[in-house]
């Protein structure tokens, strides 16, 4: 039944989009028509208006908004880009296909309209994201960078051409790419009781070869370092939708923390979307206690690295005892070690022993 | 005191053997000089009897002289005073022989240019000078001479009368000589254009030795009111002019010799002094001694009372003719002029006149265009030692709007009765504070308005900028909004543009 339901929610939510796009044409549309300059308002981004709320357990934005005025020469510009920016989402939406930030920024050459550069046009996309209150992904634009899932997964997709097909998630060893078919598929059926992110694609490749999805009854998703908005919210609708906890393994050291962390609490960025987080998942590892329970190899921490910890320490994301804690065993240790460093215990320990030990303390 | 002078040299000598420091530098310098010194005395000729000059400049080619330079015959015509038949030999022949000893403005001032060219023309192709002259009398009067250099005396080799059945009034002087006008060609044509900016009262015409024409053709007969006479102030006098006012004065004691040959001296004044310095008013200023008339010219520098030298001595060209003269040459955008009050350096009467001018036909180029001027005549060499241009750069020029890379030309003109030259060469001015200050507030008041002008263009620049922003993003939004609202109808834009524009005309 949970299944039927996102179904109807995937469709629900592109005729929402649909609507919210072309409510805002019209709304430009009808300002102009009766002699008014077109004007728009919505949360400011600064980051005086980012605040972390403690009980949706990630960053929003607060009650500043900015007006966004076509009387205002300087914000003339942006505003026609804003509203190029729902027209092209318009059609990609109302046609069913996708596009990437990059396609984004050529495409507007073809309406005449120019980007700066890149940056100029992602910004523009991240205001229409704010003004819709959707994130891109729902108006099928897409990141270029993809991540992966393996494991004992049916999903039936619902892109136009491949309605109704399923595909099993086990049915490549490489593993199948988290893309905009992926992220809009169905979840049919599972055996999988768990999730385990893994940073790293050696790693992810590995637990494969091992076994690790039938041995731990685990679908495998690889963030492929800091995971793509599209993973993240994969990743949720794993945990929310089939209610399955969440184990994230990364290298130990403050960079796979905060990989870890920004999968549970979500990042500044995206302070005005939300459903990208998974408040429930839980970092397994590495931890700098692990480095020294293990006796793992390790190398020093370098400047940048401390520095970090320092940024991690203060963020209130890292409120809670054992992140606290483990930031504090990196600093005092001054190590940090990577994923592939069980390997001085043998290939296969990893999978054996310390995964094993590490899902059982977590639950 | 006994000097032992071994061999004599003459006066023609002298600065033939110098010809540097007049100028006379290397065949493509020398006929930018000789053409310069003739116009400034053409010039002068004619403004000596307010007339409107029209100067006639031809230079011909006669032949090769080397591989490098070439021989030219220069013949420059004009409807000044003329010279008066007795005077001509002299006045082309005699170096140190002139008319213009007297203290007050004017361009020639050493008795030396006209007779160098004629002389460097000699020297380099042994031929004599023809000069025809009337001074609108009966007879023209031609001579053909040279110059005995030895002895600095005219050789008259031919004389003819003719006579002036048309009342012609004014000098032809014809000569040959070495140069290379090919290189000089842009100094002389700059030479021209700038004169013609700073006169513009006057007709010039050259024809170069390929027969090409310039016409620089008088935009009013309006002129600038001649210099009155005037006698050297206290302050501005040397032991050298003492000796020889001492020397032709007729007075007998110093009270009569102090008010009758000194400016802003009067008798209270010539009392007073004589007081301060403690010197008897009867004595006679012929018995001075040596020691005495070093001792004179100190006390006269030191007394405190002396009135400033007036002005009237000095014909600046004033802001109209300035302006003028500015708009006909350089045909600029905008431009802005300023005439500072008389002031002094060393009891030496000067006037400052200064203007700014931006666009039009002025080219951009990295810094600006500097025109030079002193006395109403361009400066064109060593720019770079000159105290308009240590001035101009030590400005702050961005306070005004102003950067190196707009199209803008700036004239600064010295008018004194003795302009602060560094050199015979009269090329550039030397950095006297007194000067240094009237053409830095001269600057100042130019460059004030040129940041009124620049202030306001900027504003309309950015009017026009600021509708285009609009008529190119409206559009843009009007045809986006329509489809994704699915209109098939453009929405009305007209209204809200035609409301910018009215928005942007309150704004100005
Ligand atoms: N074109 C001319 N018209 C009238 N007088 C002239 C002309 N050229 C020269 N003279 C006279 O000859 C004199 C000598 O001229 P020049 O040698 O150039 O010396 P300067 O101009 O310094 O006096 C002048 O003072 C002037 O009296
Ligand atoms: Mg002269």
């Amino acid at each position: 039944m949970e299944q039927k339901k996102h179904k109807i929610s995937m469709i629900e939510k592109r005729k929402e989009v649909l609507a919210s796009l072309e409510n805002l044409g019209l709304k430009t549309y009808e300002q102009l028509d009766s002699g008014y300059f077109p004007s728009i308002t919505m949360p400011s981004r600064s980051t005086e208006n980012i605040h972390y709320d403690p009980q949706l357990r990630q960053y929003i934005l607060g009650d500043r908004t900015v007006r966004r005025s076509t009387r205002n020469i300087r914000h003339l510009k942006p505003f026609t880009q804003l509203v190029w920016a729902a027209l092209f989402s318009h059609e990609l939406t109302s046609q069913r296909k996708t596009s990437t930030l990059r396609d984004v920024y050529y495409s507007a050459q073809a309406y005449e309209m120019t980007f700066t550069d890149q940056e100029e046009s992602n910004n523009i996309v991240t205001d229409l994201e704010t003004v819709l209150g959707f994130s891109r992904e729902d108006f099928s634009i897409f990141p270029e960078e993809r991540s992966a899932v393996f494991g004992d997964l049916t999903i039936e997709y619902t892109v136009p051409g491949y309605e109704g097909r399923t595909l099993n998630l086990t049915s490549h060893p490489d593993g199948v790419l988290i893309g905009p078919a992926l992220t809009s598929a169905e979840f049919v059926k599972t055996t999988a009781d768990k999730v385990i992110a893994i940073e790293k694609g050696g790693l992810f490749t590995r637990f494969i070869e091992e076994n690790v999805h039938k041995k731990f009854n685990a679908i495998l998703v690889l963030t492929a370092g800091q995971a793509p908005r599209a993973t993240r919210h994969f990743i949720r609708r794993l945990n929310q939708e089939l209610n399955l906890p969440v184990y994230i393994f990364t290298d130990g050291d403050p960079w796979g923390m905060h990989i870890a962390m920004v999968i549970i609490s979500g990042s500044a960025n995206a302070a005005h979307l939300r459903e990208l987080n998974t408040p429930d998942a839980k970092w397994s590892g590495v931890w700098a206690t692990d480095i020294v329970n293990y006796k793992l190899p390790t190398d020093p921490l370098d400047d940048v690295d401390v520095k970090r910890l320092y940024e991690l320490q203060k963020d209130p994301r890292y409120k809670d005892p054992l992140w606290q804690r483990e930031i504090k065993t990196f600093m005092k240790i001054k190590k940090k070690a990577e994923q592939e460093a069980f390997s001085r215990y043998g290939l296969t320990y990893i999978v054996d022993e310390y995964l094993p030990e590490k899902l059982e303390a977590e639950k | 005191m006994a000097q032992t002078t071994f061999e004599e040299i003459s006066a023609s000598d002298f600065f033939y053997r110098n010809r540097d420091i007049a100028g006379f530098t290397n065949p493509s310098r020398a006929i930018f000089a000789a053409i310069r010194e003739l116009v400034e005395n053409s010039l002068d000729a004619a403004e000596s009897l307010k007339i409107p000059p029209d100067i006639y400049v031809r230079l011909s080619y006669e032949g090769e002289a080397s591989k490098e330079t070439q021989i030219y015959r220069l013949r420059v015509e004009d409807n000044g005073i003329g010279v008066p038949p007795r005077h001509i030999p002299s006045a082309f022949g005699q170096v140190l022989y002139g008319s213009k000893y007297k203290l007050k403005q004017q361009r020639g001032t050493f008795g030396l240019g006209g007779k160098m060219a004629l002389l460097y023309g000699q020297i380099t192709t042994h031929q004599p000078a023809t000069i025809i002259s009337s001074t609108g009398i009966t007879k023209i009067y031609m001579y053909k001479l040279m110059i005995d250099i030895q002895r600095n005396r005219p050789l008259i080799l031919d004389r003819k009368i003719l006579l002036n059945k048309e009342q012609w009034r004014g000098t032809i002087v014809e000569f040959t000589l070495e140069g290379d006008y090919f290189r000089a060609m842009p100094k002389i044509l700059d030479y021209f254009k700038q004169t013609a900016m700073v006169n513009p009262y006057a007709n010039l015409t050259f024809v170069d030795p390929k027969g090409r024409l310039y016409k620089l053709t008088r935009i009013t007969k309006e002129m600038p009111e001649p210099p009155k006479e005037t006698k050297p102030h206290p302050y501005g006098v040397d032991v050298e002019l003492l000796q020889r006012l001492i020397q032709i004065t007729p007075h007998k004691n110093m009270l009569d010799f102090l008010k009758n040959h000194f400016h802003r001296v009067g008798e209270v004044t010539a009392q007073k002094f004589l007081e301060f310095s403690n010197i008897s008013p009867s004595k006679n200023p012929k018995k001075l001694t040596h020691e005495e008339i070093v001792r004179l010219m100190h006390m006269l520098k030191k007394f405190k009372d002396f009135l400033a030298p007036d002005a009237s001595c000095l014909s600046p060209l004033g802001e109209e003719l300035l302006k003028a003269g500015i708009i006909k040459e350089l045909k600029p955008e905008f431009v802005a002029v300023h005439q500072r009050k008389p002031a002094t350096y060393a009891g030496h009467p000067f006037i400052v006149e200064v203007g700014i001018a931006y666009g039009g036909e002025i080219p951009k180029k990295d810094g600006f265009l500097i025109y030079r001027f002193a006395n109403r005549i361009p400066l064109l060499y060593d720019e770079a030692s000159d105290v308009s241009v240590k001035v101009i750069e030590a400005m702050n020029w961005r306070r005004y709007k102003v950067t190196p890379d707009m199209p803008i030309a700036i004239m600064v003109h010295i008018c004194s009765t003795k302009v602060p030259y560094k050199t015979v060469g009269k090329e550039f001015i030397a950095d006297r504070p007194e000067v240094r200050r009237e053409i830095a507030n001269g600057l100042r008041e130019v460059a004030r308005q040129i940041q009124r002008f620049l202030t306001r263009r900027e504003h309309v620049d950015r009017e026009k900028k600021r509708l285009g922003v609009f008529s190119k993003y409206l559009p843009k939004i009007a045809q986006f909004s329509a489809k994704l609202a699915g209109k098939e109808k453009l929405p009305d834009i007209d209204k809200l543009l035609r409301s910018v524009k009215r928005f942007g005309a309150e704004e100005t």
